[in-house]
């Protein structure tokens, strides 16, 4: 008689993942080729929703550009304006006021602790540590609530301007600021006691997803991918922008490269951009927040049609609306440290006051693109934890 | 100008059609014919191991070239930053750069998306983000924002 073996043959079977998937984390759709469990093969399927935000510049000018760009990455808006103003004010040739500097990297330094405490939250949930999620939104209101104060707004706040910021941080915001960042330590504490030596959260993370060094770099993984597999790089020490070399901070790197130190590498990171918070708030200068030069700010609306009632504003002011302004032609490729990783704009002018070419470097998409390697040979349950270590969010990858 | 991209300059040779300077940044602009050998010898022989990124830019229906492929190159050891430019006439292709750098792929099939740049020896030349029947190649810049008509 034939045993079951033998009246039987092994071949892989092919499953989709996503598009709609609650721990894709968004419209990702990922094409497994599995063995029983065991994944051959996952090729990630991206597009979904790309909103062609490229081609939509070519046609707008610099200032319009701003709204469309925070909209990549819609957990972490302020650092995505930052990048693209910095990008901006490179090609201008433009220096930013010393008080607008401050501003800019306080907000973007909330915005990356924002961006990693929904990351934290959604990757303990996929993992089935559901309570951290509960206590992570808790302080990320918080985060939205200053932005919203700043910005009027909680999402999509296009508050960094080209030259500088739009206004001057309100009445209020920095003493509730600091209340913040007092409490944040110790919730910080309260998430890794339910995390950090947890049995079950090591036994599903540790030895998971290992990243090398030399794939991390030759695939182009940025941000924490990057740190997490011992790479000491940061853009905000190896090419500080926005005044980062004067704030003391640490690059906090993993041994291993596997889930659990890219998830060490994060907690850490939310602890350094408090300190280089307290930095800024110690040291926030006082003057303008908004550089005079290039006329590239829209007078005082007194000035316009007020008391001050002047000519010269009024036409700045057209002229700004319905032109906008020329850069000189040339091409400038500028990047920040975004929570995820190396965000960069590269910008093809041809002196006109569109972009003539507008290309974004997104981290999510390059992370991503590390999807295979990480998850080959695993199960398929730990996809969902090597997905979420990835750090991913649809809008930042589809653009 | 920096002493390693006199020495890039050099080891280059004819293949460097033009370099530029601005805002701090070079540029390099290359002969198609070239690559990727240039590629590997910017990636072995001067440490530039990150390729940051990859993309097309359209310069124009009647422009010469009309096409120009751009990679932001990096060296990580010591933070030296080169921008390398090649031209294309449309319909040309051009070898890709996965064999050099493994994170090209990706930025390539965007590339071929986005313009119809054919990357020749790619291991997988399929539109990225757009879907497989999408007519055209929208950064293109005879590929209109609105009133596409297609039929055509």
């Amino acid at each position: 008689m034939k045993t079951v073996a033998e009246h039987t043959e092994r071949r892989t079977y092919t499953l989709n993942m996503g598009p709609q998937h609650p721990s894709t984390h968004g419209v990702l759709r990922v094409i497994l080729e599995l063995e029983g469990e065991t994944i051959v093969d996952a090729k990630p399927v991206v597009g979904y929703l790309h909103r062609g935000t490229e081609k939509l510049a070519e046609s707008k000018t610099y200032q319009q550009v701003s709204p469309l760009i925070d909209r990549l990455d819609y957990l972490a808006c302020p650092a995505y304006n930052f990048a693209y103003c910095l990008a901006v004010e490179k090609l201008l040739g433009i220096e930013v006021p010393p008080r607008a500097k401050y501003i800019r990297v306080i907000l973007a330094e909330l915005a990356r602790i924002a961006s990693h405490l929904i990351w934290l939250g959604s990757h303990a949930m996929d993992i089935g540590a559901v309570t951290v999620f509960l206590y992570t939104f808790r302080e990320r209101e918080v985060t939205y609530e200053l932005l919203e104060m700043a910005a009027g707004v909680r999402m999509h706040q296009s508050y960094f301007v080209v030259g500088g910021v739009r206004w001057d941080l309100p009445e209020g915001f920095i003493p509730r600021l600091r209340e913040f960042l007092d409490i944040l330590p110790s919730r910080i504490q309260e998430y890794e006691n339910l995390l950090t030596k947890n049995k079950i959260w090591k036994l599903r993370t540790e030895g998971l997803g290992v990243l090398s060094k030399e794939d991390a770099i030759a695939l182009g993984a940025t941000g924490p991918m990057l740190r997490g597999s011992g790479v000491e790089w940061d853009i905000r020490k190896v090419y500080p922008y926005s005044g980062y070399d004067e704030f003391d901070f640490d690059i906090p790197t993993g041994k291993n490269g596997d889930v659990y130190d890219r998830y060490l590498v994060r907690m850490e990171e939310m602890r350094q951009s408090r300190r280089i918070i307290l930095q800024a708030l110690e040291k926030l200068p006082e003057g303008p927040i908004h550089a005079m030069e290039g006329k590239l700010y829209f007078p005082d609306p007194d000035w316009v049609r007020g008391e001050h009632k002047d000519i010269a504003a009024l036409i700045h002011q057209f002229k700004l609306v319905v032109e906008g302004f020329h850069p000189p032609k040339g091409e400038v490729y500028q990047s920040i440290e975004a929570p995820k990783g190396e965000l960069g704009f590269y910008i093809v002018s041809d002196g006109s006051p569109k972009p003539y070419r507008l290309r974004i470097r997104l981290p999510s998409l390059m992370n991503l693109q590390t999807l295979p390697l990480l998850s080959r040979g695993h199960k398929v349950a730990d996809l969902v934890a090597i997905i979420g270590t990835l750090d991913i969010v649809l809008g930042d990858v589809d653009k | 100008m920096a002493d390693w991209l006199e020495a890039v300059k050099e080891r280059l040779g004819d293949s460097v059609l033009e370099d530029l300077e601005f805002r701090g940044e070079y540029t390099l602009v290359l002969d198609k014919s070239s690559l990727p050998e240039a590629l590997e010898v910017l990636r072995r022989e001067f440490g530039f191991d990150c390729l940051v990124d990859l993309c097309g830019v359209d310069m124009g229906v009647d422009q010469e070239p009309r096409f120009y492929v751009v990679y932001h190159l990096r060296n990580m050891v010591t933070r030296a930053q080169l921008r390398v430019k090649v031209g294309l006439r449309d319909g040309e292709g051009i070898p890709t750069a996965c064999s050099v750098w493994p994170g090209a792929n990706w930025m390539e099939r965007e590339a071929y998306d986005m313009f119809g740049i054919e990357f020749e020896g790619h291991p997988d030349l399929t539109r990225l983000y757009l879907a497989d029947d999408f007519p055209g190649h929208p950064l293109r810049k005879d590929y209109p924002t609105e009133g596409y008509d297609f039929e055509e």
